[in-house]
């Protein structure tokens, strides 16, 4: 050792290279080899998962459909100036009338139209009735054939709108997932009485954390109940705590919503041994406790199962160190058995966390509208309303909100000490 | 209880202990814990000397009988509240504490003041030779090092009482050996009461005051080292503690403390101290230590013919493995010295002994 540190300079191999980069070179083989174990799943994951996924965040900006309905009216819109109270003159409607005519050729003027309208609502009928006329205009003075089918056409908030979002990129859906927009005097929140995302989001938020509260405080006693049993019972145990995992989401969330509606198992065993009157039932559904009740059973395990591990992990030696040293049961747990744990909660508060806040089915299923959550939100931004610029723009929110949390809770607790075992 | 209990710190009485309620793994423990003593459990894995110090540590409940810790009965009483002092086999340091910290948990559980506190953990940490480590998570420690924090904080609270389990079993020859000695150090100089469990013999006699030699649940003999080895009172002990040599025959007379036998394999008539041997007509195990055989003296009493068949020189001594009788495990110390001639291989010589180093006991 001490000849080779004696030398000034890097470490040599044999032939006068640097030991570092003969050392990379011999690894390199290897790790080659390795790299194509894992080639096929690699692929795979980009292919199905991670192209989709990136495809549909970037539907978040993406704002290519109005410069390409309307090429040239964009190219002389950008002449017009925004702040006058006037509509632009006959230039720009005469653009629009040969870009019209080739989108209601291709039947692109409706897609654009409801496009525009989550930005002004009203523009979507606008552009279908505009379609349906254009090819019977005749040639010339075609601003007054224009607001003569739509007195709309004369709207500076119309045109207004369309120049804001002529470009390639938005930041619209973006503002919108968080209940703002830019107006004419730049970026404000939209109307008290429409917010709603930044309300949800924080609502996904606190239940999820109630979630996770109920779940380690539930879960930490059956984990340890399972980590110190005898093998023979641990097991039937562990079978009890996976049970759930061989039943289909869905019918467990239908179970709970057997037993917690108003005429369900639990109200009528209440209700049967006098503890609720009959007219006054409990509502245990279509709320934020029927989400949480069934939440919590759902995502147990999530948090059984690292806290049993790490419990393992914990030797019953500690404890009994800590009783022969003179501390009773309580200190003992607290000071001595619990710490040792905290990896445990640790990864499963985690993972509780991270599932619930991206939940859908059972919100949806048992929340009500006071129990959904933003997930709910983008759901019906996919498949309802269509709108999946919006859904997009609130996956990235939530997906970036997450992201934030952890970087939070590494400061807080480090990430070095979740342990899944 | 009877005058002068006060003198054992701990008594065990008629203990048993089963924990399937089928098998007895404790079945009959009696045992008395001087004062200041170095009491060793001593036996093979599985005889039962880790669940006697969890019953005296009060981890266990004993099945029957009664355990005393100064005179009194403490079947009911809690381990956190008995002050004995414990080591683990495996250190149980706790890793989410500094050493310092492990050291001031005793002392903080009972209500001491930082300040007592910090001066008796820096003296405990001196005494250990370890004053600079208090910073230091147990993971950062060597093994030996764990140890003696571990020693340090079974007595950082000043017990009367010390239990220690296998303490030193994961440690390597060299440092063993030096723990032993640090170890039976601290006893000396504190007073304490030390109850020790190993599975190794050397182990047990350097360190002891009294060893207890443990096997199938009872204790075969309690005794001094220097007498567990010289005057072994079963084939058990024998066997267990030093090397042996064992000749199988048959008692044919008594005679006081003389017993006179007939080797089964060669029909030799020899005598040897009737230490539990039964009476005329019975079976007995003969023990004689390799060191106490006399070789190459036809005049030697007791002599009987061996056939060398291993010699291994070993600098003090040759250590020489001969056929005697039905056994080819008889094995002989023979000391390098001028006055034994060199022995050969397949060379067959007498061999005998004194009576009294030979030993009648039972058959195993
Ligand atoms: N918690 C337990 N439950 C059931 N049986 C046990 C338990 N602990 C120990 N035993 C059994 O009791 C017997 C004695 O065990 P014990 O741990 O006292 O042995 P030991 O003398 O300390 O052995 P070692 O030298 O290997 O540590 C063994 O047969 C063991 O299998
Ligand atoms: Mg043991």
């Amino acid at each position: 050792m001490s000849d080779t540190t004696a030398q000034s300079g890097p470490m040599l191999a044999a032939d006068g290279t640097p030991l570092k980069v003969s050392l990379a070179r011999a690894l390199r083989r290897q790790k080659l080899r390795a790299l194509m174990l894992i080639a096929p799943l690699f692929l795979f994951i980009v292919i199905t998962f991670l192209a989709p996924i990136g495809d549909m965040l970037f539907r978040s900006v993406e704002n290519a459909i109005v410069p390409d309905t309307l090429p040239e009216t964009v190219a002389v819109l950008a002449d017009w100036d925004a702040s006058s109270e006037e509509a632009p003159g006959e230039d720009v409607f005469t653009a629009l009338h040969a870009d019209l005519l080739i989108a209601a050729e291709e039947k692109t003027h409706t897609r654009l139209g409801s496009r525009l309208n989550y930005e002004m609502p009203g523009i979507s009928s606008l552009f279908r009735k505009s379609g349906r006329k254009v090819d019977d205009m005749t040639p010339g003075n075609y601003k007054e054939q224009f607001i003569a089918i739509d007195k709309d056409w004369g709207n500076v908030d119309v045109w207004r709108t369309i120049k804001r979002f002529s470009g390639d990129y938005t930041a619209g859906y973006f503002l919108a997932s968080i209940d703002a927009k830019i107006g004419h005097d730049g970026f404000e929140f939209v109307d008290e009485d429409q917010r709603i995302y930044l309300f949800l989001l924080w609502r996904t938020i606190v239940l999820s954390v109630a979630i996770t509260l109920t779940c380690t405080i539930l879960g930490y006693p059956v984990a340890w109940i399972l980590a110190n049993l005898p093998l023979r019972y641990s097991n039937l145990l562990m079978i009890l705590v996976l049970l759930p995992f061989w039943t289909s989401l869905l019918v467990r969330t239908s179970a709970w919503i057997v037993l917690l509606q108003q005429q369900g198992v639990i109200n009528d065993t209440l209700v049967a041994i006098g503890l609720v009157d009959d007219l006054n039932r409990l509502e245990l559904m279509h709320n934020q406790t029927g989400t949480i009740i069934a939440m919590t059973h759902i995502l147990l395990p999530f948090m059984i199962l690292p806290l049993y591990s790490v419990m393992k992990t914990v030797s019953p030696s500690y404890v009994r160190a800590a009783k022969s040293l003179g501390a009773n049961d309580w200190t003992a747990f607290w000071k001595v058995y619990f710490p040792n744990t905290v990896p445990g909660i640790g990864a499963g508060a985690v993972l509780v966390f991270i599932l619930a806040i991206g939940y859908y089915i059972t919100p949806e299923l048992v929340g009500g509208t006071s129990g959904i959550f933003i997930s709910n939100r983008i759901a019906y931004h996919i498949s309802s309303s269509l709108n999946w610029g919006l859904a997009a723009a609130l996956g990235v929110v939530l997906l970036s909100m997450i992201l934030i949390l952890y970087w939070v809770y590494d400061k807080i607790v480090g990430i070095d000490n979740v342990k899944l075992g | 209880m009877e005058a002068g209990a006060q003198d054992h710190i701990v008594r065990f009485e008629n203990v048993q202990k089963s924990y399937d309620g089928e098998t007895l793994v404790v079945k009959n423990f009696n045992i008395d814990i001087d004062r200041g003593e170095f009491l060793t459990m001593l036996g093979p894995s599985g005889s039962g000397k880790t669940t006697c110090l969890m019953m005296l540590a009060g981890f266990e409940p004993a099945t029957h009988g009664e355990i005393y810790l100064n005179g009194q009965p403490i079947n009911n009483v809690p381990p956190h509240k008995r002050g004995i002092g414990m080591v683990f086999q495996n250190y149980a340091l706790f890793p989410h504490m500094t050493v310092a910290e492990n050291l001031a948990f005793p002392l903080k559980v009972r209500g001491m003041s930082k300040a007592d506190s910090d001066a008796k953990v820096k003296r405990a940490l001196e005494m250990v030779r370890l004053p600079q480590f208090g910073g230091r998570r147990p993971a950062q420690l060597s093994g030996g090092q764990q140890q003696r924090v571990a020693v340090a904080r079974a007595l950082v609270f000043e017990p009367d009482l010390v239990l220690m389990d296998e303490p030193l079993g994961a440690l390597d020859k060299n440092l063993r050996e030096e723990m032993q000695f640090e170890i039976k150090h601290i006893h000396e100089s504190l007073g304490v009461s030390v109850v020790y469990v190993t599975h190794d013999q050397s182990e047990a006699l350097t360190m002891s005051n009294r060893i207890a030699v443990f096997n199938d649940g009872i204790v075969q003999q309690l005794a001094a080292p220097e007498v567990l080895y010289e005057q072994p009172e079963n084939s058990f002990v024998a066997q267990f503690i030093g090397e042996n040599n064992k000749l199988s025959g048959t008692v044919t007379a008594v005679d006081g403390e003389t017993a006179q036998v007939t080797l089964k394999s060669t029909g030799d008539k020899v005598a040897a101290l009737a230490v539990n041997c039964g009476g005329k007509g019975d079976e007995t195990l003969l023990s004689i230590r390799p060191e106490r055989i006399i070789i190459g003296d036809e005049n030697a009493p007791n002599k009987m013919s061996g056939k060398v068949v291993e010699l291994i020189y070993l600098g003090d001594h040759i250590r020489c493995r001969m056929e005697v009788g039905d056994s080819n495990e008889f094995i002989v110390k023979v000391p390098n010295s001028h006055a034994h001639a060199a022995l050969k291989v397949g060379e067959v010589t007498p061999v005998g002994w004194v009576t009294e180093d030979c030993r009648a006991l039972d058959m195993i």
